[in-house]
């Protein structure tokens, strides 16, 4: 597994599993499953920013880009490419 | 106002009036101007008073002239002037000026479908001394408390859990499957509650023992058939919901003592407050809730209501510190987990209106489940509304009109409104549908339950339950109405008569009053169109209507708030109280096998970091913490109060006619 999505994975769990991480798959959708809400979005957003560095505009806050580990882990990368930082991110 | 308690010994053993002193002491919070006791064999009544109606005569447990007839009643009947009457031109003479007194006639003249004649709010037990019977009732809509269990030989009733906890044979057990419910409806489904074989009389509903046999039977059905579309006009819908609100409100203020009034600053208590202002000899004195924190306090409104009625008015000023220190003694009076902590300022306010020599408020409650207030309502429609053209790029707009008061939905994007608020196909034809987002959304804190608890829960269907007691003509009627019928049987007495309302007044040994909730008020919600409930988005359009200038057009025009209190964050901050952590330690959570350490371990966590802001988040801190409270108050450490002195009643055990 890549460290951005076991980052992002270990993200969830916490957060929005409460340390009981469930086996679910990356594609799973957080809306689906009932992971997420309309606070863990907020949540999501801003640790994807504090985290990662980057900005999401309003434009983004789509479910394509943030509603499965892999969707995100596909959106923080063109975000960094498009930032011009390459590589993987760490938690800072 | 009162509280009452009792023994039926189905095995035929003598009615022990220590014990009945005992369950009484356990309620002396709402009774505490006199106690009685009164034993006929087999049978007993406890009884503690809080003196509103004929103040010196008013004594019970009461028995009729013929001492053949005995009664423990608490609440009150608001038109027991009326049926006084009518039993006089029958016949009957009163020894007191009482609305006990009236009762036990009207029960003699009628039986148990006597119910039906009162406008009030009751809870009250009657015993037969020749039939050997004992007839039990709660009011309509479940403004007083009755419960009842049923150990080895005996029934036992009383107005609050803890009373029957003090009769030695009644066991203390948790239910699972009340916390099941509890973390997904807000509510357990009557008759079960948060204890294992402790009951309680739904609302609506009478009972009947005889020969150990319990027969519970529905005295009323809450139904819902709107006329026709443009039947009457609005004014005349307005007209007759103005008379009715008007002779509701005058009938509350019958009593012996003087009467305050609560102010919100909302809709429905500002115009109570208007009409006892403005249309009644009696001078108002209203008492509020103020808050620290903009998000809750709703000051502004409250102020500019002082201002146009002229009221003498009193407040607190509630702070997070407050409503963590409060909380314990709070579910102690709950008796059951809640998701919310909004009982602790009115726990607080009921002090201080009876620190101000006051025992009796008059509420707004009601106004919102029968007139259409909630924002579930308006959520609702615009679901069922978007669902009807899923494609549609306009109508999810109208979510954006949802919930103005909270910036978690303010904030999202479009697209995230529409994730949230989407409509599956499958749920379009679902009796619950106004609900399910609520109900789905609180069943995911089964999260943090713990391995046994979720053992004890597996496969439990409460949606296949809870549809079973649906009403066989709830399938037809218009979606409105089913989700208002959901609201007003469920939350209106599970959570928002009790938990918010009787039991933090009581406390105090403080009355609440409901105008809304008025037989005739209802019957009358239950004939208007939906249409004219909410008009297309507009809440309460009636009530707004009928409201006129009564009132500041800034009350008539602001969106509803929802009355709601500082949550999570009241147990987490440098001077929490100590109970917080004690309750939360790992090996306390093991021990009581409610909830997993480890889920809780993170959502404290999450608190302690300042990240829990979630709807979730704060529902499931709260409702652990207080079944963690609940465990350990009514199961580990619960504890008998002392008896007090009581008078026994007149013409006790000796003398009672037997058959």
């Amino acid at each position: 597994m890549q460290p951005l999505t076991q980052q992002l994975r270990q993200f969830v769990v916490d957060n929005f599993l409460f340390g009981q991480d469930n086996g679910f798959a990356e594609n799973t959708s957080f809306l689906d499953h009932g992971m997420i809400d309309s606070t863990g979005m907020l949540e999501l957003l801003s640790y994807l920013e504090k985290t990662f560095a980057i900005t999401v505009e309003d434009a983004e806050l789509v479910p394509e880009n943030l509603d499965s580990i892999d969707n995100l882990v596909a959106f923080i990368k063109r975000k960094q490419r498009a930032a011009g930082q390459g590589g993987t991110a760490s938690a800072s | 106002m009162c509280g009452i308690a009792g023994i039926v010994n189905t095995d035929g053993g003598a009615a022990d009036a220590a014990i009945l002193a005992d369950m009484i002491a356990m309620v002396g919070h709402r009774g505490p101007d006199a106690t009685g006791v009164f034993t006929d064999a087999e049978a007993g009544f406890s009884h503690a008073r809080l003196s509103i109606i004929d103040l010196t005569g008013g004594a019970q447990p009461m028995s009729n002239p013929e001492r053949s007839l005995w009664i423990t009643f608490n609440g009150e009947i608001f038109n027991y002037l009326e049926l006084r009457e009518e039993l006089l031109r029958k016949g009957h003479r009163f020894a007191t000026r009482s609305d006990t007194e009236v009762l036990l006639h009207l029960y003699q003249e009628e039986g148990p479908d006597c119910v039906r004649k009162l406008n009030g709010q009751w809870a009250f037990a009657i015993w037969d001394c020749q039939a050997r019977r004992l007839f039990l009732s709660r009011d309509r809509l479940g403004v007083r408390p009755l419960f009842y269990a049923q150990p080895r030989g005996a029934f036992t009733f009383a107005s609050e859990v803890k009373a029957l906890f003090a009769h030695p044979a009644v066991e203390r057990r948790l239910d699972a499957i009340a916390l099941a419910q509890i973390f997904t409806f807000w509510v357990t489904l009557p008759p079960r509650t948060v204890f294992e074989g402790v009951h309680e009389l739904p609302p609506g509903h009478s009972l009947i023992l005889q020969d150990g046999r319990a027969e519970i039977r529905r005295h009323w059905q809450l139904e819902f058939c709107p006329d026709a579309k443009g039947a009457r006009s609005e004014q005349q819908y307005a007209d007759e919901l103005w008379e009715l609100l008007l002779d509701a409100t005058r009938l509350r203020l019958r009593a012996d003592v003087p009467v305050g009034t609560y102010l919100s600053g909302g809709l429905d208590s500002s115009l109570v407050t208007a009409i006892v202002e403005r249309f009644t000899d009696t001078p108002v004195r209203s008492f509020s809730v103020r808050f620290g924190d903009p998000e809750f306090d709703e000051g502004r409104y409250q102020d500019e209501v002082i201002a146009q009625l002229g009221t003498e008015h009193q407040r607190i000023h509630c702070t997070q510190e407050d409503i963590g220190r409060a909380f314990p003694d709070v579910i102690w009076h709950t008796e059951k987990p809640i998701l919310r902590t909004a009982p602790a300022p009115l726990f607080m306010l009921s002090r201080l209106v009876r620190e101000s020599g006051y025992k009796v408020v008059v509420t707004g409650e009601g106004a919102d489940e029968m007139l259409g207030g909630y924002d579930i309502f308006k959520e609702a429609k615009i679901r069922r509304f978007w669902a009807a053209r899923p494609d549609s790029r306009l109508r999810p707009l109208l979510l954006r009109r949802l919930y103005p008061y909270l910036q978690n939905i303010q904030n999202q994007s479009d697209a995230y409104l529409r994730a949230f608020f989407r409509v599956d196909q499958e749920d379009t034809g679902s009796p619950f549908f106004s609900h399910l987002p609520r109900w789905e959304l609180t069943s995911k804190l089964n999260l943090f339950f713990g391995d046994a608890l979720k053992t004890a829960t597996a496969g439990y269907d409460g949606y296949g339950e809870l549809e079973a007691t649906l009403p066989a003509g709830y399938g037809s009627w218009p979606g409105f109405c089913q989700a208002q019928y959901l609201e007003a049987m469920y939350l209106l007495p599970g959570y928002i008569l009790s938990s918010q309302g009787d039991r933090v007044a009581m406390a105090h040994s403080v009355e609440i009053r409901l105008p809304f909730l008025d037989h005739r008020v209802v019957d009358f919600a239950s004939r208007v169109p939906p249409a004219l409930k909410m008009k297309v988005l507009n809440e309460k359009f009636i009530l707004k209507r009928c409201a006129g200038a009564l009132l500041p057009s800034s009350i008539r025009t602001r969106h509803k708030q929802p009355y709601r209190a500082p949550e999570g964050k009241s147990f987490f901050h440098a001077g929490a109280p100590d109970y917080v952590g004690d309750l939360l330690t790992a090996s306390r959570l093991r021990e009581d096998g409610l909830f997993n350490p480890v889920t809780v371990e993170k959502l404290k966590e999450k608190f302690a970091a300042g990240r829990a802001i979630g709807i979730k988040d704060n529902m499931a801190l709260v409702g652990i913490l207080s079944a963690q409270l609940v465990m350990d108050r009514f199961i580990h450490g619960f504890q008998k109060r002392p008896r007090k002195e009581h008078h026994a009643a007149p013409d006790t055990a000796a003398t009672a006619v037997r058959s």
